[in-house]
């Protein structure tokens, strides 16, 4: 039997096998969706009960404040004196008052009482003195219904075009960035985990000499291909589970959690690029792995130092908040060509914006040279640096070494 | 049949030298020991002919060719440590390693029981290797070794960590494998190991060669003008000696040139004294290996 298969049989054997990719492979995406349905489960119940009415007091000291006093679950009580206000406070007639000082139109200032500790004032209560506040300064000046309007929630029905000018099949929605944002998520810690075990795997070998009776029964590139293949194909194998688990994850967290579960939708063609991205991305990881652990001296410093190769994929992660605000920012286009984050920068953005066809062209052609370059690279660091044991190479060593292998 | 050639070998890192010009060959039967002190160059040597890495210069053959993918099948290499996958079992591991050198796994599996029976570790084989100790991972790796029938086998300090019982059935095999016609290397700093199986040595120390050649004719051109004995009583003073060496349980007689062994074991029997120990003296492997290295430094 062909020997790059029997050792690609191994490892994938292995890796398969192994708890963290079980855990990363079936558990994780449920952990996910039920994570997002947790959320907004809590978000529900720390939201006042609907049939809870407010009462909130206040002082008007200019005589004119006594329209829009009642806001559906929240009521508001004019008091004569600010102590008559504060013994309603006390006695839990009203849960907080406000004064409407005599200068109020030239401060703009309104003062606000509450027994509660709070940071900020909530955004509810907040909302509601300013409705009051607006439609009474209004009511003589501008008809009834150009009050309410302004006292209003805006109320915007968004439309995406095509280039073509006709609507777009696939709609702009914030459930849009959940599919990709939990793919990326688990695309880079399934990098971390895929490449941390290569390397672990690489530090074992080469700390019990195993690496040597490898070699004295196959060459370094059989070796090295079949292990990438493996991890690659483990990928593979990971990816197609989760992407073909989404839609059904999707149709029963609708089911359990109903409303904004149900706006989640999957990108168009985010099927295809997922599969290219994550096949590139773990191949990438691969030979980057393979170096890192050729030049370790042990399992430990293989994993330390490959913390410090795979934390750079996390990056479009830490900055997703600054990216879904403004993803047109020309950042987001370099991060999605530069490769190591490449694979997590591509999946977000397709969540939220449009990626040309020349971004995605030269997106995979840099990805693919990388991984090119990169296993002729780490090929070379592991023919010369796998067989020495003890002391780290230096940059300018591994530099000098590729000169003389030349 | 000549198994291994190594012709005028040179390797040097980063200006150090590992290797320097050496020059020897193995023949299938015999058991070359590749002696030297930690760090004399063996590993170095032993990586060139498994085409671990290139030579600086020089060549290797084995079996009359360059090293090739077909060739290492032919060759059963034990390195120092033990080089097993901790979370297999031994019989995983066995038949994983014996896949990679071209076996069957039915064929392999039979020839792995008979090993392990014969070493006593058949109770052992779906034991995880990380549950093993140092002595019996040794054991299970000489196994692996040995398991596809090379031709060549190459063994890095084979007995390092055995206790007595594995030593003794460790070097056992390894008659066995010389009396089947395989070549052996054995690579080890532990002198006393060679002398007991290899027929031919070759000594290193700074990389270079300090003695090669059969082990009795190199042991026989350092033989010692002198005997060993011990007897019942006293000796006296005996024509032909002109020295002795009092030695814990013997007396070392330094002879006088015109005096043979024989000459003196007559001697004793006139005397009518018993005796109980009589040989020529000769110098151990590792005697001799100080002292050459000492010249040649």
């Amino acid at each position: 039997m062909n020997k790059t298969y029997l050792i690609f049989k191994h490892e994938f054997t292995h890796r398969i096998r192994s708890a963290a990719f079980i855990i990363m492979t079936l558990i994780m995406p449920v952990l996910a969706l039920l994570g997002i349905g947790g959320f907004k489960l809590v978000t529900t119940l720390i939201e006042p009960p609907a049939e809870e009415v407010k009462t909130i007091g206040y002082v008007d000291e200019i005589g004119t404040f006594d329209d829009h006093t009642d806001q559906g679950l929240t009521k508001l009580v004019p008091f004569a004196s600010r102590e008559d206000a504060t013994q309603a406070l006390i006695k839990k007639d009203v849960t907080e008052y406000f004064i409407i000082p005599s200068d109020y139109t030239s401060s703009g200032i309104i003062q606000r009482y509450t027994i509660a500790k709070e940071l900020v004032t909530p955004p509810v209560t907040t909302a509601v003195i300013k409705s009051f506040i607006t439609v009474n300064l209004l009511k003589d000046e501008v008809p009834q219904e150009t009050v309410t309007l302004i006292v209003s929630p805006l109320n915007m029905e968004v439309t995406r075009l095509t280039e073509t000018g006709e609507i777009a099949r696939e709609q702009s929605n914030i459930g849009n960035i959940i599919i990709p944002g939990i793919f990326s998520l688990l695309l880079a810690l399934a990098l971390m985990f895929g490449a941390s075990s290569l390397i672990n795997g690489l530090g074992e070998e080469k700390e019990n000499r195993l690496i040597e009776v490898l070699f004295s029964s196959v060459s370094v590139r059989q070796l090295l291909i079949s292990k990438v293949l493996a991890l690659g194909t483990a990928g593979l194998i990971q990816v197609a589970v989760w992407l073909i688990s989404a839609p059904l994850l999707l149709g029963l967290s609708s089911t359990l959690f109903g409303g904004f579960m149900s706006a989640i939708q999957i990108p168009g063609n985010f099927v295809v690029l997922g599969i290219i991205y994550f096949i590139l991305g773990y191949l990438l990881f691969s030979v980057i792995a393979i170096g890192v652990g050729a030049i370790s001296s042990n399992a430990t410093e293989g994993n330390q130092l490959a913390m410090l190769s795979i934390f750079w994929c996390f990056i479009p992660l830490w900055f997703s908040g600054l990216f879904i605000n403004f993803p047109n920012s020309p950042i987001w286009v370099v991060l999605t060509i530069f490769p190591i984050t490449a694979p997590i920068q591509t999946m977000l953005r397709l969540g939220v914006s449009e990626i040309s066809v020349w971004q995605l062209a030269a997106s995979i052609g840099v990805l693919l040279l990388s991984v090119i370059a990169g296993l002729f690279l780490s090929s070379k660091i592991f023919r010369v640096y796998m067989l020495m044991y003890g002391k780290r190479p230096g940059i300018r060593e591994i530099i000098r070494s590729f000169k003389n292998t030349a | 049949m000549t198994a291994v050639e190594v012709n005028h070998l040179f390797k040097s890192y980063a200006g150090k030298t590992a290797v320097k010009d050496l020059t020897f060959s193995v023949d299938t039967g015999e058991i070359l020991g590749l002696i030297g002190p930690n760090g004399a160059g063996k590993s170095s040597t032993i990586r060139i002919i498994l085409d671990f890495m290139k030579p600086d210069s020089g060549d290797v053959n084995v079996f009359g060719q360059r090293m090739n993918e077909a060739g290492k099948n032919q060759i059963g290499y034990l390195p120092e440590e033990k080089g097993l996958y901790k979370n297999l079992t031994v019989i995983d591991c066995i038949l994983y390693l014996a896949s990679l050198k071209g076996m069957e796994n039915a064929p392999a599996e039979k020839k792995a029981d008979i090993l392990l029976r014969q070493t006593g570790m058949l109770e052992s084989k779906r034991m995880k290797i990380k549950h093993m100790s140092k002595g019996m991972g040794q054991i299970i790796q000489f196994i692996v070794t040995i398991l596809h029938n090379p031709k060549l086998i190459i063994l890095d300090e084979p007995f390092s960590g055995l206790d007595p019982v594995n030593t003794e059935i460790m070097k056992n095999l390894l008659g066995d494998l010389r009396g089947e016609g395989n070549a052996v290397i054995l690579s080890t700093h532990e002198m006393n190991q060679v002398e007991e199986l290899c027929d031919r040595v070759l000594m290193i120390h700074h990389g270079g060669e300090v003695l090669y050649g059969d082990l009795k004719e190199i042991k026989s051109r350092f033989k010692k003008h002198s005997v060993q004995v011990a007897v019942e009583g006293e000796i006296g003073d005996l024509p032909g000696v002109i020295d002795k060496k009092v030695k814990k349980g013997s007396i070392e007689l330094v002879l006088a040139p015109d005096t043979t062994p024989q000459m003196i074991l007559d001697r004793l029997r006139e005397r009518k004294i018993a005796i109980n120990r009589f040989e020529v003296t000769t110098p151990s492997l590792n005697e001799i290996f100080l002292d050459m290295a000492g010249r040649k430094s």
